[in-house]
């Protein structure tokens, strides 16, 4: 991508983190087709600095912050993983820069500005995410997110140099490939606002659900249930799964090889969306009214919703009944040639 | 005597600081600071118990099914579950994956590239070790990434994704196996056996595992030129540069046993103790909060009725970190602690003639990966497909409970009071609160901030580099550490 016309110079990428728990960076590591490292190079994307990979350390970082925040050397991408920690009482002080005596979210606030690019990596970074759960007790918030609202550290009409938003690759944790391509767009030149979701997320992946090509969906097609995780049927009725609410590719574009949240046999929590380290119920339960689910999919008229699922209730095929509460296939399809014999 | 402020280290996971007093030549005291507080215990309270498989896990990325292991096994306490054997063996080889995969990360990503520092350029071995370990542009790490994303398929088997699985319940795992995953299993770990036999080890796991004295594992060094394989070319290098010398540690161990299985442990559980083990008791842990930015109760208390309330202002503070205790002693976690506790004969003649040292913590973590991968190759063969992999109890309203695993870095303790069906208090002991606590109430140091004394300072050295390889010789995951 360094030879594009008008693009002779590699980018100069700077990594921080903060109030999280550096899952994202090793999953990114976790990078194939290509590594991560092949991947940079070929983005033309040098790493000023990373946390997790640079040789530079201590002094040798502070060196480069100032160089930076003086202009002497530009900033092209600025990534943040972790959330904004704002407390106690607006001090910062529950994380400072190590080896100095500012708050991180002094120095985030003062090196935003200066980049081409901002992406919260994560949805710490994008929302406040785990790290704000329960009486938020650190403060955590977004770079332009606090949970639900915009705001956050930069306030909803931050823009970057560049001109586009903060990118909001959110996940918890983010898959390496959200963050590759988005890495290769932005060195390319070819993303633009239209690009990215009402919230700021890349929709190349948030225009999708979890629910696309999640292997459950025969089951989720005649409402057989599981009762218990661990077992084969559609998860929505009972477990908490919120997969056809959930914007993310995470079933078409699987994990880790060949895996999903979904595949692995557990509920989508919707860990891509703002707001879901507080999802007022057990993540694992599903919360009814009058014995239907609350979150139904988000498109979908609720009475046909009910119709239509107590009638292919009632045609549930024996098969997926049974399926649905195994933990492997008890009931195989019965095949043409099966029924061409009879 | 001047005071000097280092950080951040970077290639740990998370932040850290350290304040250091240098005079004539070598570090004279140490002071560690974690310096992120996030409240992770705080935020536990209230929640239903079920769900601190959800939070727990994020409060690290790099040793997150470890954590969710940790609150699996206290669920399973308090609802009295058996797991199947099914599940037992999947738990250990999502464990021993994410172990392994924490080891080759630190020793490729975050030890090794302080060899290619310039501060060693005049060396002999400066131009190999460089191309070899330089962070980010040697060739170690372009093949190491490759090898460890393959081995992570794993993960996407057996735990849906990594990190933050919700695939380790107490009652097993949600995951069934079967034949066809079977054999993939095998396969996959098949591969990275090739990788470490290939180029970590140039040699068979089972030969490194036979070595059981420092006499044998020299004579092996010796047998081949110092380029093959890389842990012979850190072997070369960490001898001729004396990292044995290097981040002497307490010599006494705490291990709470690494996989467990039909009631025991693959890496049995116990303390050493001047060479000498002996049983282990939960009852004798108590955290000090003498040096920590926190709410200071009358006595050091057992983390089952433990308490965490951030207090910045605490005086003579320095850390977010609490400062655990056994028995009033401090105690190294990690690798060389599992190993000596296991008595292995390689470890533990190692520490016998030269301590638990720099180069002894990361031959520990070598040796574990040599041992921890023919274990896996079993576990997959004894999986039995057609039977069940989770069990499931219901969950009592009111009780009390620990879970206590070994992680790649060392013990970590879960302890949780549940009351109406709610958590009522959560509190978390991580293997770098062991390593990297603060002084106690009786002014005694920290494992790490006690390793780092007399540490060399080069001359002009603002940084020192002997205090680089002490720190990551422990594979700090400071997230962890506070959470």
């Amino acid at each position: 991508m360094q030879n594009l016309p008008g693009k002779p110079r590699r980018l100069n990428l700077l990594w921080l983190q903060s109030g999280g728990c550096g899952g994202c960076t090793l999953s990114l590591i976790g990078a194939e087709s290509p590594d991560l490292l092949t991947a940079l190079d070929i983005a033309g994307i040098d790493l000023a600095w990373h946390p997790s990979l640079s040789e530079a350390t201590g002094f040798e970082l502070h060196e480069l912050l100032a160089r930076l925040i003086s202009g002497e050397e530009p900033l092209d991408i600025l990534c943040l993983e972790g959330s904004v920690i704002r407390g106690p009482r607006g001090t910062g002080r529950f994380h400072m820069l190590s080896g100095s005596e500012r708050p991180m979210k002094d120095l985030i606030a003062d090196l935003a500005p200066l980049a081409n690019h901002v992406v919260a990596v994560g949805t710490c970074a994008a929302f406040g995410g785990i790290t704000a759960a329960g009486d938020n007790p650190s403060d955590a918030c977004g770079l332009v997110y606090d949970g639900r609202e915009p705001g956050g550290l930069l306030g909803p009409r931050f823009r970057a140099r560049s001109g586009l938003p903060v990118i909001n690759v959110s996940g918890c944790p983010v898959h390496p490939g959200w963050v590759v391509e988005t890495f290769l767009q932005l060195a390319g030149g070819t993303l633009t606002e239209a690009d990215l979701d009402g919230i700021g997320r890349p929709r190349f992946y948030a225009d999708h659900l979890v629910h696309h090509g999640c292997t459950r969906n025969e089951f989720y097609e005649f409402k057989a249930s599981a009762r218990n995780l661990s077992e084969m049927g559609c998860m929505m009725e009972h477990l908490g799964c919120m997969g056809t609410q959930v914007h993310a590719d995470c079933n078409i574009r699987l994990w880790n090889g060949e895996g999903s949240c979904t595949r692995g046999g557990y509920p989508c929590i919707s860990c891509t969306e703002p707001g879901f380290e507080e999802l007022d119920h057990p993540f694992t339960l599903t919360p009814k009214r009058a014995g239907i689910p609350v979150g139904l999919p988000t498109d979908m008229p609720k009475a046909w919703f009910v119709a239509l699922a107590s009638l292919s209730k009632a045609a549930t095929p024996e098969r997926l009944r049974k399926n649905a509460v195994a933990d492997h296939i008890v009931v195989p399809p019965v095949g043409r040639q099966g029924k061409h014999q009879k | 005597m001047t005071r000097r402020v280092v950080g951040p280290f970077n290639r740990v996971e998370g932040d850290l600081e350290i304040k250091l007093d240098i005079d004539g030549g070598a570090v004279r005291a140490a002071f560690i600071n974690s310096p992120l507080f996030r409240g992770f215990e705080q935020i536990l309270v209230g929640k239903s118990p079920s769900d601190a498989l959800v939070y727990t896990p994020r409060i690290c990325g790099i040793c997150s099914v470890s954590q969710s292991m940790a609150a699996a096994s206290a669920l399973a306490a308090m609802q009295g579950v058996a797991i199947p054997d099914n599940g037992a063996l999947v738990q250990n080889l999502v464990m021993a994956a994410e172990n392994t995969a924490d080891h080759l990360t630190h020793f490729y990503l975050f030890f090794m590239p302080d060899f290619a520092r310039a501060v060693y350029r005049a060396e002999p071995w400066f131009g190999a070790a460089e191309a070899r370990f330089k962070a980010v542009s040697g060739t170690a790490a372009r093949e190491v990434l490759p090898a460890r994303a393959e081995f992570l398929h794993l993960m996407g088997i057996l735990a849906g994704r990594w990190p933050h699985t919700l695939g380790l319940q107490p009652g097993g795992t949600t995951r069934a196996v079967g034949g066809s995953e079977q054999v993939r299993l095998l396969a996959t770990v098949a591969s990275l056996r090739r990788f470490l036999e290939t180029s970590l080890f140039a040699d068979t796991l089972e030969q490194v595992t036979a070595l059981d004295s420092e006499a044998a594992l020299d004579a092996w060094m010796d047998a081949a030129p110092s380029e093959r394989g890389d842990l012979r070319h850190f072997l070369v290098v960490s001898k001729v540069m004396g990292l044995d010398k290097l981040g002497r540690g307490t010599g006494r161990y705490l291990s709470y046993g690494a996989y467990g299985m039909n009631g025991g442990h693959a890496f049995r559980r116990g303390i050493v103790e001047a060479g000498r083990p002996r049983a282990f008791r939960s009852a004798e842990i108590a955290e000090d909060h003498a040096s920590s930015w926190l709410a200071r109760p009358a006595a050091p208390a057992h983390p089952s009725h433990g308490l965490t309330l951030p207090e910045p202002d605490a005086p003579g503070g320095y850390t977010w970190c609490k400062a655990p205790r056994l028995a009033g002693s401090v105690v190294e976690v990690g690798a060389l602690a599992r190993q000596i506790v296991d008595g292995h004969p390689l470890i533990v003649d190692l520490v016998a003639r030269g301590g638990g040292n720099a180069r002894t913590r990361i031959i520990a973590r070598m040796l574990e990966i040599a041992r921890i991968v023919p274990l896996m190759e079993a576990w997959v063969r004894t999986i039995r497909p057609r039977e069940p992999f989770c069990a499931h109890a219901a969950m009592p309203p009111d009780g009390e409970c620990e879970g206590l695993v070994e992680a790649a870095r060392g013990a970590l303790g879960h302890w949780m009071e549940v009351r109406d069906g709610r958590i009522a208090n959560y509190q978390i002991v991580a293997p770098t609160t062991w390593n990297f606590s603060p002084r106690d109430e009786n002014g005694v140091p920290g494992v790490c901030e006690q390793a780092l004394v007399d540490a060399p300072v080069r001359e002009g050295e603002i940084e020192p580099v002997a205090v680089q390889h002490i720190v990551r010789s422990f594979d700090p995951c400071m997230v962890c550490t506070v959470h």
